[in-house]
């Protein structure tokens, strides 16, 4: 009961605290369901059944009936508490000190019921909330997967609208989708309904049958085993390859911007993930990159006038040497003094480039513009659309080099350096030199994201390259899975892609990173698609070839 | 000549001078210990050998070639490899990982197979649990997987750093009898450590390190009777 009361409470302030710093009312101008339920509201019932279903989870010895009264209590408290900032907001003006508590903020709270009958409605609100927790810790695993899958895929849905809409208008049978699923704002009530019973019914025959019809895949011969790999690799290339074509030009632009943070989060995934050198200052490769092509292409500064392509080589090289002059004097650093180090690298970088001294170089606080766009077979890349073909080529490039590196012996050499340097040492691996080809390797990687990005926006400015670059990056490398490859790609669809999809979240971008990272280490450490090794660590017991002995 | 060779080595932690002129010699197939209390420089030493640290002075040699002055992985590669205090296993690795891990100085991959099987066929206790996480493992096998990854590394001469440190009494029996099986197999040890006794009965020679000078270097019978020895170490009256 006492632990209910306290998450009760903490569901409460986190719920007040989203209202107060505007959260809610800038979430509530998108509808889910239009008409509704907003995205505020989902906000608000999302954080209510998280804490309630905490509450259930957190009930000693298991006992249903205890954990269905500790999940009402706790939602019967973050009702109350909602209840109390209506209250307050009406006797009160509380604008003076919070000036997100406007009269809207409580139109939305209450449903548009007004007041009085507000009350009672968020109260109820909560004890819903913590009696579906509660339904939904006593109900079987299956029920609550479905339930948890096919409400997601509504709220996601609603969420991602503005992509889904122009995806399917561009195929015949599911154009015909969109008239049903989606209105100008939100879904549409039966489609709403209509989309939680497909999922439902989907997710429970995957459940059911998802087993045999895995069994039946991995029981094919050989042969058409790789048959069905290579057609699986095959259609995911083709739609990588259609996929601006389809999704439009604010899309794909969204899409390069991921693609930008990929090729950053493979890069400091060497340094980081593979070999364990906590880098605070990645984004001074980046700048690097950038400005190289910059100096080298620009018209504007009239030095070398090379072409894209032509200055490409050079400034990864550039990027490469710079990871070696980084790395020489941090060799003996180790977990914080080196990410201090690195930190102070990133800033004088960007120091350096908005020098008054080094103006007639770098081109001071105007930064340098006019840079060529690339141009392939005669075709300039100058769309988001075209550039994103660039991008895709280089990830593919060097997601392919991360993972040839990571099973390599280089690889195993970082591994064992993340390890244990001493040991490491001590089985013959030279530290010097393969400390420096992770920051070499990183930095390259960094150098190119930061060649593609100066040729495509035309212009690089000092302001581009400040440590909150750095903080992104290594945020998604922490959320996908700290040294997987395939985690960098999700942690940048996470962090990078949906704050540019959602334009509610621009403002609460940090927030969401600094909620997410918490959240993360403490639900899931190891990242969203970790590396074997690191889930192996981290769930030990959990898997069956692996049990202590003592 | 001796297989290892170290000469009037002195070391410095910055100002403190911790070996002050330490000699010490270990012949081919022979366990030599090196015993002394906590803070005498045993680890001083394994640490200056290894090329972890580097000394002021003297010189170190192995098969008459000096390296005193080689990076700690071309000794590693030479053939002087260390089992580390405190086993310092790969925790999140599997053990047979973390055995590949200690061949890493070598290429031929038949000859990492060759001692690959070997050091089970030595622990048969690691081939059973081949692919568990060496972080699981109980103190007695991470000291085998210790042990067994450095002879991954084929060596010339194994320096133990204090292998019985925070094992139960059980266990350091097996980890003696381990050592002493090593030796049958006929490998090189200088074997540091501060339970003197079991130390001195494995061993052929012994030398006795105080405040980072050999006081005393003798067979390991003649140490076993000596009055010193005994009181100091040995805890006898």
């Amino acid at each position: 009961m006492k632990q209910a009361i306290k998450i009760g409470l903490i569901g409460g302030v986190v719920e007040i605290l989203l209202a107060l710093i505007g959260m809610i009312e800038a979430f509530s101008q998108r509808y889910i369901i239009i008409d509704i339920i907003s995205m505020g509201h989902t906000l608000i019932f999302l954080v209510a059944l998280l804490m309630t279903s905490l509450s259930a989870k957190r009930t000693p010895h298991g006992n249903p009936l205890r954990a269905m009264i500790n999940a009402l209590t706790s939602g019967l408290i973050i009702g109350g508490f909602l209840a109390v900032l209506v209250v307050m907001g009406s006797l009160v003006n509380l604008r003076k000190v919070f000036i997100n508590a406007s009269p809207l903020l409580y139109q939305w709270l209450t449903f548009n019921q007004g007041i009085k009958a507000g009350i009672p409605l968020l109260l109820t609100g909560g004890a819903l909330c913590g009696f579906l927790a509660g339904l939904l810790f006593l109900s079987s695993k299956l029920f609550r997967r479905v339930l948890i899958i096919s409400l997601g895929s509504v709220v996601g849905a609603g969420v991602l609208q503005d992509l889904l809409r122009p995806t399917f208008a561009l195929w015949g049978p599911l154009s015909v989708m969109n008239e049903w699923l989606f209105s100008a704002n939100g879904l549409t009530l039966y489609g709403a309904i209509g989309l939680f019973v497909l999922i439902a019914a989907l997710s429970y025959v995957w459940a059911k049958k998802g087993n045999v019809i895995r069994a039946n895949l991995n029981g094919l011969s050989p042969s058409n085993q790789r048959v069905l790999r290579i057609t699986t690799f095959l259609t995911l290339i083709m739609i990588l390859l259609v996929l601006p074509q389809i999704l439009g030009l604010f899309l794909s632009e969204v899409l390069t911007i991921v693609g930008l943070y990929v090729l950053l989060g493979l890069g400091l995934n060497i340094v980081v993930g593979f070999a364990g050198l906590l880098d605070l200052g990645y984004v001074a490769f980046f700048a690097i990159g950038a400005y190289s092509i910059a100096v080298l292409t620009s018209p504007e500064l009239g030095f070398f006038n090379l072409s894209f392509w032509g200055a490409l080589p050079f400034a990864i090289f550039i990027g490469v040497l710079s990871g070696f002059l980084l790395g020489i004097p941090v060799l003996k650093m180790r977990g914080d003094y080196l990410a201090i180090a690195t930190l102070g690298f990133g800033e004088i970088i960007r120091i350096l480039v908005l020098s008054d001294v080094l103006r007639p170089w770098l081109g001071g606080a105007q930064g340098i513009g006019k840079i060529p766009k690339a141009h392939i077979a005669g075709i300039e890349m100058a769309t988001p659309q075209q550039i994103y073909y660039l991008i895709l080529a280089g990830c593919l490039l060097v997601g392919f080099i991360s993972w040839r590196l990571r099973d390599s012996r280089l690889g195993r050499a970082w591994m064992a350096v993340r390890e244990d340097e001493d040991v490491a040492q001590a089985m013959g691996i030279n530290l010097i030199s393969t400390k420096l080809l992770a920051f070499a390797t990183g930095a390259a990687f960094s150098a190119l994201s930061g060649a593609i990005f100066a040729s495509k926006l035309g212009s690089v400015y000092p302001h581009s390259f400040n440590v909150m670059i750095s903080i992104n990056i290594i945020c998604l490398v922490i959320v996908g899975g700290m040294g997987s490859i395939p985690g960098v790609l999700v942690g940048a669809f996470a962090l990078v892609g949906l704050p540019e999809l959602l334009r509610e979240f621009a403002e609460y971008r940090l927030l969401v990173y600094g909620a997410a990272l918490v959240a993360m280490m403490l639900l899931r450490p190891e990242g969203l698609w970790p590396e074997p090794l690191q889930r192996r660590e981290l769930h030990e017991g959990e898997s069956s070839d692996a049990k202590p002995n003592h | 000549m001796s297989l290892l060779e170290i000469e009037n080595v002195h070391t410095y932690y910055g100002q403190i001078h911790t070996l002050k002129g330490v000699s010490l010699t270990v012949d081919q197939g022979e366990i030599v210990t090196l015993i002394g209390a906590n803070g005498a420089g045993k680890s001083t030493l394994l640490k200056t050998t290894s090329g972890l640290l580097r000394p002021r002075e003297g010189s170190i040699r192995l098969e008459g070639k000096d390296l005193t002055h080689d990076p700690p992985h071309e000794i590693a590669a030479k053939g002087l490899v260390q089992v580390p205090e405190g086993r310092r296993v790969f925790g999140r690795l599997t053990v047979t990982e973390n055995l590949e891990m200690g061949a890493f100085a070598i290429s031929d991959q038949k000859l990492i197979k060759e001692n690959l099987d070997r050091v089970f066929q030595l622990f048969p206790r690691l081939k059973e649990r081949h692919k568990q996480v060496a972080g699981t493992l109980s103190g007695g096998e991470q000291q085998m997987l210790a042990t067994g990854r450095a002879l991954m590394a084929n060596p010339r001469i194994l320096l133990m750093d204090e292998p019985s440190m925070g094992l139960a009494p059980i266990l350091v029996d097996g980890i003696f009898e381990i050592i002493r099986k090593l030796h049958t197999d006929g490998t090189t040890i200088l074997l540091v450590e501060q339970n003197a006794r079991m130390a001195l009965q494995v061993a052929g020679r012994g030398y006795v390190l105080q405040s980072g000078v050999v006081v005393l270097s003798d067979s390991a019978q003649n140490l076993r009777q000596n009055e010193m020895v005994r009181n100091a170490y040995l805890g006898e009256t």
